[in-house]
């Protein structure tokens, strides 16, 4: 019966076993996709097939490369000669920066090694590595890859190009740390370069900025002026840069101006850094003097004149001072 | 007994080309362009020689082989070809005897089907839906049927071979 059917006419006909053998090999198709999906062990069955199938991407690929070959072949000799010509040129010029980045690289190594052992007119320096940045809101340290079997001692200076850093406040066999200057706990005592105006620099905790909350309202100050260490307080030498004022405002306090200053160091951006061997000569407040010589009608003179310095960085640098080294 | 071996690998070495031509590279712009190869060329023998060579499990076997060859799911062609045999097939005698340009319209329906089919197995994988360029194809195909039927129908009439 059912041959006779499919013998008859397959004009309209719709053969009930042509359905289930399509049927039938859809759910195979299906298998093989949820399997091959579900990446089971076909995967193995598709390397192995892999291995046949690739002499025949080789002949599938066949005319590509031969239109390769033929627009080799064919294209014109003076886009050829020309191309050569372009091609030579850029071989030169990029032989040449080599040459040239190789002596760069030279004289970088050559300086990196005078730096690293310099004792040069005043600075007394050592290269130092940054390992590790901490710039958070409320700490802003970074570890530097010399320590103490470096000879690093704690409190040393840390400088870049530009200006201060910060300085050493921990120092462990292989590496320290190093408080920025942008540190709410820390503080350095500057000077302003224009007027010579001496004042307070704190970190602060608001970004990358340094504040100076204690600006008498008469003073001179405007934004653009420079920030150098006025070296007093005995632990930052003097004269080194360490920002510049962006903004003067008054204190929300009203007793004194407030001003921001940004630090001229690369704070987030160098890699290298410089550490001040000796620490600055002691020129902030001088020993007290011991009243022990029995000429006192000499000695109302030289302390007349002494007393007044002292007396002003006394004020200014204790908080410097105690906040900076107090901290670790 | 030489003839039907003649007509075999005709028959053999048209497939393979199809296989093949699905294969060969073309530049990115083109190759939203290519036809599917496989499915005219099953077409074509499923029109002309109907259920005595071109048969589900032909087409299922071929599928199979342009999976494997083209990287893709294994069984999403297979199942394409099976479901495009089938409708061929069963339209064969109405095929044939349409006029070329509704048989190619008809081609362009088929290869449409084709595609929503290849649409769902990859929404069923979780694939990204194609962009509108991934339509063109059928349409080249349904464009070229008519050359490929013309084609083959002078070649196999030159060779005397049926």
């Amino acid at each position: 019966m059912a041959l006779a059917r499919e013998e008859s006419s397959p004009l309209f006909a719709g053969t009930a076993a042509g359905t289930l053998r399509l049927i039938f090999y859809l759910a195979l198709a299906l298998v093989l996709m949820v399997l091959d999906h579900r990446n089971g062990w076909i995967w193995r069955l598709r390397n192995t097939a892999s291995v046949l199938v690739e002499p025949v991407y080789r002949l599938a690929s066949l005319p590509a490369t031969g239109m390769r070959a033929a627009s080799v072949a064919f294209s014109d000799r003076k886009v050829l000669t020309e191309q050569n010509q372009r091609l030579r040129e850029d071989l030169l010029l990029a032989n040449a920066k080599l040459n040239r980045m190789a002596a760069v690289a030279e004289q970088n190594q050559r300086l990196k090694e005078l730096l690293d052992t310099q004792h040069s007119l005043e600075l007394n320096v050592q290269l130092a590595r940054v390992i590790d940045v901490d710039l958070g809101a409320s700490r802003q340290r970074m570890l530097i890859n010399v320590g103490s079997h470096d000879g690093v001692k704690k409190g040393q200076v840390v400088i870049d190009a530009h200006g201060v850093i910060g300085q050493v406040v921990e120092v462990m066999a292989r590496t320290s740390l190093v408080m920025l200057v942008t540190d709410p706990d820390h503080a350095i005592p500057v000077v302003i370069e224009r007027t010579g105006l001496r004042t307070v620099a704190y970190g602060s905790r608001d970004g990358a900025l340094l504040s100076l909350p204690n600006i008498s309202m008469a003073a001179d100050v405007h934004p653009g002026d420079k920030l150098l260490t006025s070296g007093l307080g005995g632990r930052f030498p003097p004269g080194f840069p360490v920002g510049e004022i962006r903004s003067v405002e008054p204190a929300a306090s009203g007793m004194f101006l407030e001003g921001k200053a940004r630090p001229t160091a690369d704070l987030d951006r160098s890699e290298d850094v410089l550490l001040l061997h000796d620490l600055a000569e002691p020129v902030g407040p001088p020993e007290p003097v011991t009243p022990a010589g029995p000429p006192a009608d000499l000695a109302p003179a030289p302390s007349a004149s002494t007393a007044p310095p002292p007396s002003t960085p006394r004020a200014a640098v204790a908080p410097a001072t105690s906040t900076g080294t107090a901290q670790p | 007994m030489n003839k039907q071996r003649i007509q075999w690998l005709w028959f053999a070495g048209s497939l393979l080309f199809a296989l093949m031509s699905m294969l060969i590279p073309l530049p990115a712009p083109l190759q939203p362009f290519k036809p599917y190869w496989p499915a005219l060329f099953l077409l074509y023998w499923a029109l002309e020689s109907g259920d005595q060579r071109v048969n589900l499990g032909l087409a299922f076997c071929i599928g199979l082989c342009a999976d494997l060859l083209d990287g893709v799911l294994l069984g999403e062609q297979a199942m394409r070809l099976c479901a495009l045999v089938f409708i061929a097939l069963r339209f064969r005698s109405r095929l044939r005897f349409f006029p070329m340009w509704q048989q190619t319209l008809a081609v362009l329906a088929l290869l449409l089907n084709d595609r929503v089919l290849l649409l769902i197995v990859r929404t069923f994988a979780g694939e990204a839906l194609p962009t509108a360029s991934w339509w063109i194809s059928p349409f080249v195909g349904a464009a070229l049927w008519p050359f490929l039927f013309l084609l083959m129908d002078d070649l196999r009439m030159r060779l005397r071979i049926q």
